[in-house]
Formats: C-alpha cells, sequence, structure tokens
C-alpha cells in the first residue's frame, strides 16, 4: 500500500519561554533561558530548586473554573496547546470535516502526578472516603486525548502513547503512521508535562538526574558543555495538527512542514543510561531515515535529544557521528532544551514544532550555555546564537527511560 | 455567622461551578445546575468538610436538591 502523506497545518504550544508557539518561537530565537527558581512549592531542603515552569498562565479563556478542578495540570496544558493547535489549524470552520476521521494522539511521562500527590496526602490525613471522584480520570495519562475529543467531538482513533521522555515524538510519528496508512485523515498529536512537584523533583534528584546550579538557573541547563550537571526539569506541552496532504489542500490550509520520516529503537542496555556509543540512538536515526527514503547527507539540521547530562550528551553525538559520517560535521545540531530545559513527554512535541517554524523561518536554533564544549563534543553546535540557513530537512530525537527512542524526519513542504 | 442556607449555597457555587443567582432552594443539583455523579460525590465531600459531618452513601443519595442538602444539614449538625 502506497504510504499517504502527511502534512502539519496547526501548531500549539506552551513552554517556559512563552504561553504559545509565536512567543516561545522569539524566546528560542532570542537564545533565551526559561529556567527559574521554582514557586510551585516550598523547595527548602531540595537539591534542586530551579525548573522550567509554566508563567503567569490564564486559564480561564480555555477552561472553566469547575472543569479546570476537575483535571491535573498537566491535561490543563495538553488541553491549552491542544486549543491553540485546532484554532490556528483552521480546521473547525471546514463545513465537510467527518469528525470519525479524526483522531488525537497526545501522551505524557508521567502524568497527573500534582494531583496523585495531593490526594495520597488527603488520605492520609482524611482517610479513603476524602479521595476525590475525580483522583483517577484528572490524572490518568490518556485523559488528554480523552478530553480533547469529547471537547471536539473527534470520534477517531483516540490514543496515548507513554513512553517518558520520548513521548512527544512517539505521539508524532505514530499519528503520521495512522493517516498514512488510511485510519484517520487529521490527528492532533504531540505531548504534555507538569511534573515539576515536589515528589518528581525530589526523585529526580535522588537519581542524581537533575542540575544543581540553584544560583544560575538561566545558565543550569548546559547541553555538551564541559560544566554541565544535569538536566533542568520543565513543564509546558506541544500538540500539531497532522493532515492527510489531499484533506489539507481541499480545505484550503495552510501548510507549515511535512513528516517525512519516523524511526524508532531501544538500548535494550539500562533503565536511565544510554551506552556509551549512542547504538540504540543511532538505529532510530536510521530507520528514520530509511523511512524517510532519503540518504543521510540530505538531513540540513538536527534537533538533538541533548538534555545537558553527562553521559546521554556524548552519546548522541557518537550517534550521530556513526550515521552520518563526514557530514556530521557539516551538519548543524542544536539542542533547544538549553532554553527550555527538558519538557520531558512534551519535549519531542515542542522539538518538533521548532523544527518546522526552524524549516519555515530558515533559522538553526541555538544551543545556549555552550562556553566550553566537553571532549568530543566537536559538532557544529550551533552555540550562542541562532543563525540563518536554508534548510530544507530536519531531523528530530528523543530519547527516554527504558531505552526507548524515537526519530522524526520532517520536510519543507514542496507540492 | 452564615445560615446553613448560606453556606451550603456558597458550597454549591464552587463545586459545581454556578453562579449564586443560579442557585435556587429547589435547584436540583443534576437537572438545573449541569452535575454529573462524579460532581454530586465530591459535593457532598465539601459539604461534610464544611460542616464537620460525615453524610452516609445511603444518605448522600438522597440528596438531590439543594433544600435536601440543608434539611439534611440542619437536622444532623
Amino acid at each position: 500500500m502506497a504510504k499517504r502523506r502527511v502534512v502539519i497545518t496547526g501548531m500549539g504550544m506552551l513552554s517556559p519561554l512563552g504561553n504559545d508557539v509565536d512567543s516561545s518561537w522569539e524566546g528560542i530565537l532570542a537564545g533565551r533561558s526559561g529556567i527559574t527558581e521554582i514557586d510551585r512549592f516550598d523547595t527548602t531542603g531540595y537539591s534542586t530548586r530551579i525548573g522550567g515552569g509554566i508563567k503567569n498562565l490564564d486559564i480561564e479563556p480555555y477552561l472553566s473554573t469547575k472543569d479546570a478542578r476537575k483535571l491535573d495540570a498537566f491535561i490543563h496544558y495538553g488541553l491549552i496547546a491542544a486549543q491553540q493547535a485546532v484554532d490556528a489549524s483552521g480546521l473547525e470552520a471546514y463545513g465537510d470535516l467527518d469528525r470519525e476521521r479524526v483522531g488525537v494522539a497526545i501522551g505524557s511521562g508521567i502524568g497527573g502526578l500534582e494531583y496523585i500527590e495531593k490526594n495520597v496526602i488527603t488520605m492520609e490525613k482524611s482517610g479513603p472516603r476524602k479521595v476525590s471522584p475525580f483522583f483517577v480520570p484528572a490524572s490518568v495519562i490518556n485523559m488528554i486525548s480523552g478530553n480533547v475529543a469529547i471537547r471536539f467531538g473527534y470520534q477517531g482513533p483516540n490514543i496515548a502513547i507513554v513512553t517518558a521522555c520520548t513521548t512527544g515524538t512517539h505521539n508524532i510519528g505514530y499519528a503520521a503512521r495512522t493517516i498514512a496508512y488510511g485510519d484517520a485523515d487529521v490527528m492532533l498529536a504531540g505531548g504534555s508535562e507538569m511534573a515539576t512537584t515536589r515528589s518528581s523533583i525530589a526523585a529526580f534528584s535522588s537519581a542524581r538526574a537533575l542540575s544543581t546550579r540553584n544560583e544560575e538557573p538561566e545558565k543550569a541547563s548546559r547541553p555538551w558543555d564541559t560544566g554541565r550537571d544535569g538536566f533542568v526539569l520543565s513543564d509546558g506541552a506541544g500538540v500539531v495538527v497532522l493532515e492527510e496532504l489531499e484533506h489539507a489542500k481541499r480545505r484550503g490550509a495552510t501548510i507549515h512542514g511535512e513528516v517525512i520520516g519516523f524511526g524508532m529503537s531501544d538500548d535494550a542496555f539500562h533503565i536511565t543510561s544510554p551506552p556509551a556509543d549512542g547504538e540504540g540512538a543511532a538505529r532510530s536515526m536510521k530507520n528514520a531515515i530509511r523511512d524517510a527514503g532519503l540518504d543521510p547527507d540530505a538531513i540540513d539540521y538536527i534537533n538533538a535529544h541533548g538534555t545537558s547530562t553527562q553521559v546521554g550528551d556524548v552519546a548522541e553525538v557518537a550517534a550521530v557521528k556513526s550515521v552520518f559520517a563526514d557530514h556530521a560535521y557539516k551538519l548543524p545540531v542544536s539542542s533547544t532544551k538549553s532554553m527550555t530545559g527538558h519538557l520531558l513527554g512534551a519535549a519531542g512535541a515542542v522539538e518538533a514544532i521548532f523544527s518546522v517554524l526552524a524549516i519555515r523561518d530558515g533559522v538553526l536554533p541555538p544551543t545556549i550555555n555552550l562556553d566550553d564544549p566537553a571532549e568530543g563534543c566537536d559538532l557544529d553546535f550551533v552555540p550562542g546564537r541562532c543563525r540563518k540557513a536554508d534548510i530544507r530537512v530536519v531531523l528530530s530525537n528523543s530519547f527516554g527511560f527504558g531505552g526507548t527512542n524515537g526519530t522524526l524526519i520532517f520536510q519543507r513542504y514542496e507540492d | 455567622m452564615s445560615t446553613v442556607e448560606e453556606r451550603v449555597k456558597k458550597i454549591v457555587c464552587e463545586q459545581l461551578g454556578v453562579k449564586e443567582s443560579e442557585v435556587q432552594n429547589t435547584s436540583s443539583f443534576v437537572e438545573d445546575l449541569g452535575a454529573d455523579s462524579l460532581d454530586t460525590v465530591e459535593l457532598v465531600m465539601a459539604l461534610e468538610e464544611e460542616f464537620e459531618t460525615e453524610i452516609p452513601d445511603e444518605e448522600a443519595e438522597k440528596l438531590a436538591s439543594v433544600q435536601d442538602a440543608i434539611d439534611y444539614i440542619v437536622a444532623h449538625t
């Protein structure tokens, strides 16, 4: 069966840099950090007191107070990004929209942690009868997809893939496949996360995964830099509207780019660490490149996973070198996480959007805080500030706990 | 100190996200105020907390309107 072409016709985002796509992208192009002190809870006694929280969000235009109370913040974020993406796509203005052919694939790495924490504390203090009846529907991960379907009446495939930090990438890749295969004509896809909660920061700290550069939050996320000391946990959501090409053309939609490749793999190595040679990451990239039907040399830019951890950053560089050989040294590779921090299950989704915008605007997002590249980190990381470039094809990587890897490839839309 | 009626209505407004002007004594939680089955469970929990009482499940199921809730609270606190 011939694959149907899949294009991007809408995007929505909440990130530490801004509460929509435009302001977040503006932050990226300015090389701004969205990392600040955590103010959502009292961080006394925590070794990490910084994160990339969502700031000054007015949810009232998107959700009534009553509905908001029944949903964890990760669902608020996902719903808001989905609403933005739908609005931007013009989909709801299309009179011939067949809602049975519209689906949703929006996941989260962790889910409704804050709601879970709150109810467990209530249960401990006041007993089981005080646990909210909304506890489960407010906190389980598929409830962004479920609520989006209810809100818009989208009756097609509805799923939420959960693969830690690869969640956003896998949901978009799977959604694109769903359209390519013919199971839907339109898919809302992406990821959302609100995990800067007290138990999560405590847990990632115990795992020694987080940067403790508390005195300089904006310098804490520094992929490939010698001084990097872990990732910075961030919140947010990214949702794209994916659409079968002919469907998009029929309704005169604005096409921002095309999804041409998706690859997956697993390290089969360790629960939280990749192997030093990035072998699993390399296979993920190779699978995506094969899916796209391209030569590696056709890739113009890589939006890296690049989280600012000791092992992960170096492994990804090794993987890029093994896949691209000489081309690796001509290929810009940057990490927007240097500015956003790590949005876990939303990371792949916001980075997919940044990848599409890089193509649209002909600009390479920078890697900030890269003052002194670590040994072996000798690629073109676009240090410091963004750079103009004619970009046609972008590859975006995500790697997660469990050794799960995902790679998406986007191409400038050409008829 | 507010009356039981005022306090019940305030909780109803907060829990069900409705305006005070919409809440009459005769208002049914489900039919008039848009509550679903989960909303009514949480509403009862909020009433229990406000009035520091326990409403057994079999009694809670009978509380269909604002007046039902007021009557129950008045009789049991």
